[in-house]
């Protein structure tokens, strides 16, 4: 019986593991040359949003693109799980502090391409190439056109003047955008001015923060507050569901660094088993060909200056954006997370 | 027919030490993760931990505990009376609400959540028109505050204690209730002395659930912004990207959940209430007010747990004119189903196999193994998902790689985002839903019948096949509904371990509400809730009473 047994398991541990190996992909598909090649993309950035364009983009290549979507902690954990055997070629997320966290813990590698360089500015690409803007979005001021006089507003910083004790709404400081925001009002303002900002949002609540923007904006409507801080792209969601509402967006610190924007990005992961069609993909998601649509399905700006925003994101208005290398939002996240729960915002 | 007689003859020198098997193999697989998860306190994020118990860790402790004894109480109580009413009374629509109250049951936390905010928020229409009637400084309670959270909770959870406890009211039927009324005492006084300690051990396993599901979620607390002990765990992971950090906090919950359940099994004692196959199962028959009382009740939770959130959805389908259905649909209920009655058989097929060996193993001698391998249910999903992900990738990396490097093949992935470990990830994270249920019906079973087969020369596997397995149906059905339900809206580990193209219902309906597209949401989660219907009914057709 014993020997039997040692004679069985090895062959059926082998059998299993050949068998077992064809679902599996990647390295042995390098024997097969003529093969299509495949593009694997782990995404934060969700379906709907990306699905459209790998759709083109196989049309017009014959190159196939895979991807996985969930949250970017996980997204990150799995690659960095699975090491030198993932089947990722490229990551993709949004918020500039998530990309930064991912090359921070070397996840991506560095990518030289001409190409990558024309396209996106530099204040929008990692310092060592590991990541670009594929996609960037302003977090500014919405208000009341009923009980506001845009005269009234300035900058963020003075939204925690006595002006708005009661009239403020905020979502939940949990949510990265706001984090990054505060990040990058540490990096210019520093942190104690910074922190006595956010206390003074605080104080000037009408209520507890809301969960999501959408909520927040809708609590405006009803009247609980008067100005808020939102996505650019939620204000259009929502005005497009109700084009009537009387909200309407408002383009902070023109006089001085500017509105705070994040960004949507990509980059090549350190072990991708196609780093050469990978580069091709982002290279072509941020041509002239992808931008305009990109930016589009989510009502955001290309991240491309040579693309025009869409009409309806254009009708917003122009305004002068924070350049500040949105990197700063990773680098000081954690230090925004301590400093929002020092102010009691929740 | 050579192979048997050696396989059966060795099977019989292991005597009932091999009934040990099934419960430790759950418990390693449970251990996986959890020694994942325990193996980050080598290494002290003293930072972090300092800035939590500077600014919020108070805060959160005292969030949690309300929350889980309001949770606690809303469950037991709604959950036991409306057990006891469907499952011993006779009252008009009875039958219908017999099923009806599993319904809740089927839709996502979240859901409810977002609807209990919607219609009682500030921009919501109750108190919009509130506002109209009595002024804008009207007062009006506050949904977005511990109480609100609490009543969505309990809305959503009592079906847990419900399904378990009516499992055990049906099994009693009424022999010593009349027993207990015979003998003096009122109806009020046999309930509470009689019914309900002998379904204490279904009640405590549905709260238990009901309970280990609130510490572990963030879907509505996070819709409610209520910050419980979950947020500190996430705010480390996800704001400090301190996946370490979040670990250790994810095991401290762990501990708690551990130590409760053990001082509940303590404080049950070893006293065993078993009772017969009863032939009196007469209904008690309610008449005028009182039956109207019940059903209006049993109306009213159905109404707000069920309806209610179901015209939400189809509303917002409505209006979204079911934008987002395509052909894909039919492979999204596919695999959500396949998934979902993949996990389900092997989780309760398990549990069966556990709750039998502890039973023929006496409690104390298998104690520690199913205590570890009910653990899994305890743990926030992502947390759960991560520590079973890298457990995984572990074992590819130094056990199947080395194996495959032997036999000259390259090195792959073969558990990490394989269909066996994301079926593997729900029976790990669903043990404990299925064995609640299996063990509580087997308690209920007197032990004699086994001896009395044992004596007749009846073989363990056949008394387990002949003798439990009918009398179990209840439980069975219940374990493997519950089980199917959670797993068709699990999202965490669905996300993270699924291979390609494996998207279900749950991941789209993720999609959408990650970026507060609730709308959209809307069409997915209604398939899902949908499609959780014809299990629920059947599983009441199956354990009604006769």
């Amino acid at each position: 019986m014993n020997n039997v047994f040692k004679l069985f398991l090895p062959a059926a541990a082998a059998a299993l593991l050949a068998a077992c190996s064809d679902t599996g992909d990647g390295p042995e598909s390098g024997a097969e040359p003529a093969q299509q090649p495949v593009v694997t993309v782990y995404s934060s950035r969700k379906e709907h949003l990306i699905k459209p364009l790998f759709d083109r983009y196989s049309e017009d290549t014959g190159v196939e693109v895979r991807y996985i979507t969930d949250a970017a902690g996980p997204l990150l954990a799995r690659l960095q799980a699975e090491g030198e055997t993932t089947p990722a070629d490229m990551l993709m997320t949004v918020d500039a502090g998530n990309l930064w966290q991912a090359s921070q813990q070397g996840a991506l590698q560095p990518v030289e391409s001409a190409a990558l360089d024309a396209s996106i500015p530099q204040h929008l690409r990692a310092a060592d190439n590991t990541w670009v803007s594929l996609s960037v979005r302003a977090r500014t001021i919405v208000y009341s056109t009923e009980r506001v006089d845009p005269q009234q507003l300035s900058t963020y910083e003075e939204l925690a003047g006595d002006q708005w004790q009661g009239r403020l709404c905020l979502r939940t400081s949990k949510k990265v955008y706001n984090q990054s925001l505060v990040a990058t009002m540490i990096n210019t303002l520093g942190e104690a001015r910074t922190e006595e900002i956010v206390s003074g949002w605080v104080d000037n609540l009408a209520t507890a923060p809301y969960p999501n923007d959408t909520t927040t904006m809708e609590a405006i409507v009803a009247g609980q507050c008067d100005v808020a801080i939102v996505n650019t792209y939620y204000f259009g969601r929502l005005k497009k569901q109700q084009p009537e509402l009387p909200l309407a967006l408002f383009w902070p610190n023109q006089g001085d660094r500017g509105v705070h924007i994040n960004v949507s990005g990509a980059g090549i992961t350190r072990h991708a088993k196609q780093p050469q069609e990978a580069i091709k993909l982002l290279e072509w998601l941020a041509g002239p060909q992808a931008q305009g649509k990109f930016a589009e399905l989510n009502k955001e700006y290309p991240a491309n200056p040579a693309i025009d925003p869409s009409a309806e994101v254009a009708s917003w208005g122009e305004f002068k954006a924070d350049d500040i290398n949105v990197e700063a939002a990773g680098r000081l996240q954690a230090a925004a997370v301590k400093l929002m729960d020092r102010a009691n915002y929740r | 027919m050579s192979a048997a007689p050696p396989r059966a003859a060795i099977l019989a020198r292991l005597g009932p030490a091999r009934w040990h098997a099934p419960a430790w193999l759950m418990a390693a697989l449970v251990l996986l993760p959890v020694t994942v998860i325990a193996l980050s306190w080598t290494n002290a994020q003293t930072e972090i931990w300092q800035h939590l118990i500077e600014t919020q860790l108070g805060r959160l402790l005292k969030n949690t505990l309300v929350l889980m004894l309001g949770v606690g109480i809303g469950t037991v109580v709604l959950g036991v009376s409306l057990a006891w009413f469907t499952a011993t009374c006779e009252f008009p629509g009875r039958r219908w609400f017999d099923w009806a109250l599993m319904l809740p049951l089927a839709i996502p936390t979240y859901v409810v959540a977002f609807v209990a905010l919607g219609l009682l928020g500030f921009s919501g229409p109750l108190q919009t028109q509130w506002r109209q009637w009595f002024g804008a400084g009207a007062w009006f309670p506050d949904i977005r505050s511990a109480g609100g959270v609490i009543l969505v909770m309990t809305l959503v959870l009592y079906p847990y204690v419900y399904m378990l406890a009516r499992s055990a009211f049906v099994a009693q039927g009424r022999g010593l209730m009349d027993a207990s009324r015979l003998l003096g005492a009122g109806p009020l006084a046999s309930f509470f002395r009689v019914a309900l300690p002998m379904a204490r051990p279904a009640i405590v396993a549905g709260t238990a659930l009901a309970l280990m599901e609130s510490l572990a979620d963030f879907g509505a607390v996070a819709i409610f912004n209520y910050d419980t002990f979950t947020t500190a765990i996430y705010k480390s992971w996800f704001g400090f990207f301190n996946l370490q950090a979040a670990a250790q906090l994810a095991s401290l919950l762990l501990l708690f959940v551990a130590l409760a359940l053990y001082a509940e099994q303590r404080a049950r004692g070893s006293g065993r209430i078993h009772q017969q196959a009863q032939r009196n199962r007469e209904a008690y028959r309610l008449r005028g007010w009182r039956a109207l009382l019940v059903s209006v009740y049993c109306g009213c939770v159905v109404l707000l747990a069920f309806v209610v959130p179901l015209l939400q959805l189809l509303w917002w389908v409505v209006e979204q004119r079911a934008a987002g259905f395509d052909a894909r649909y039919a492979a999204l209920i596919g695999h959500t189903f396949t998934l979902a009655g993949l996990a389900a058989l092997i989780t309760v097929v398990m549990a069966v196999l556990v709750a039998f060996g502890q039973r023929l193993l006496g409690r104390r001698r298998s104690a520690l193994s199913v205590r570890l391998a009910g653990l899994g249910y305890a743990l926030p999903g992502s947390v759960l998902a991560v520590g079973i992900l890298l457990a995984f990738a572990f074992i590819d990396r130094q056990l199947i790689n080395p194996l495959r490097d032997v036999f000259g093949l390259a090195p792959t992935q073969w558990l990490v985002g394989s269909l066996g470990a994301l079926v593997l990830a729900y029976v790990i994270r669903f043990f404990s839903v299925a064995m609640g249920p299996v063990q509580s019906g087997l308690e209920r079973i007197k032990p004699n019948f086994q001896e009395a087969a044992q004596t007749l020369g009846a073989s363990q596997l056949r008394v387990l096949r002949r003798i439990y397995l009918p009398l179990l149906t209840p439980g069975l059905l219940t374990a493997m509904l519950l089980v199917l339900v959670d797993v068709m809206k699990e999202m965490p580990a669905t996300l993270l371990l699924r291979p390609f193209g494996w998207d279900t219902l749950a991941v789209r309906v993720y999609e959408m509400t990650s970026e507060g597209e609730w709308q959209r949401a809307a069409l997915p989660a209604l398939t899902l809730v949908l499609l959780s219907i014809p299990p629920v009914i059947i599983m009441v057709r199956k354990s009604r009473r006769r």
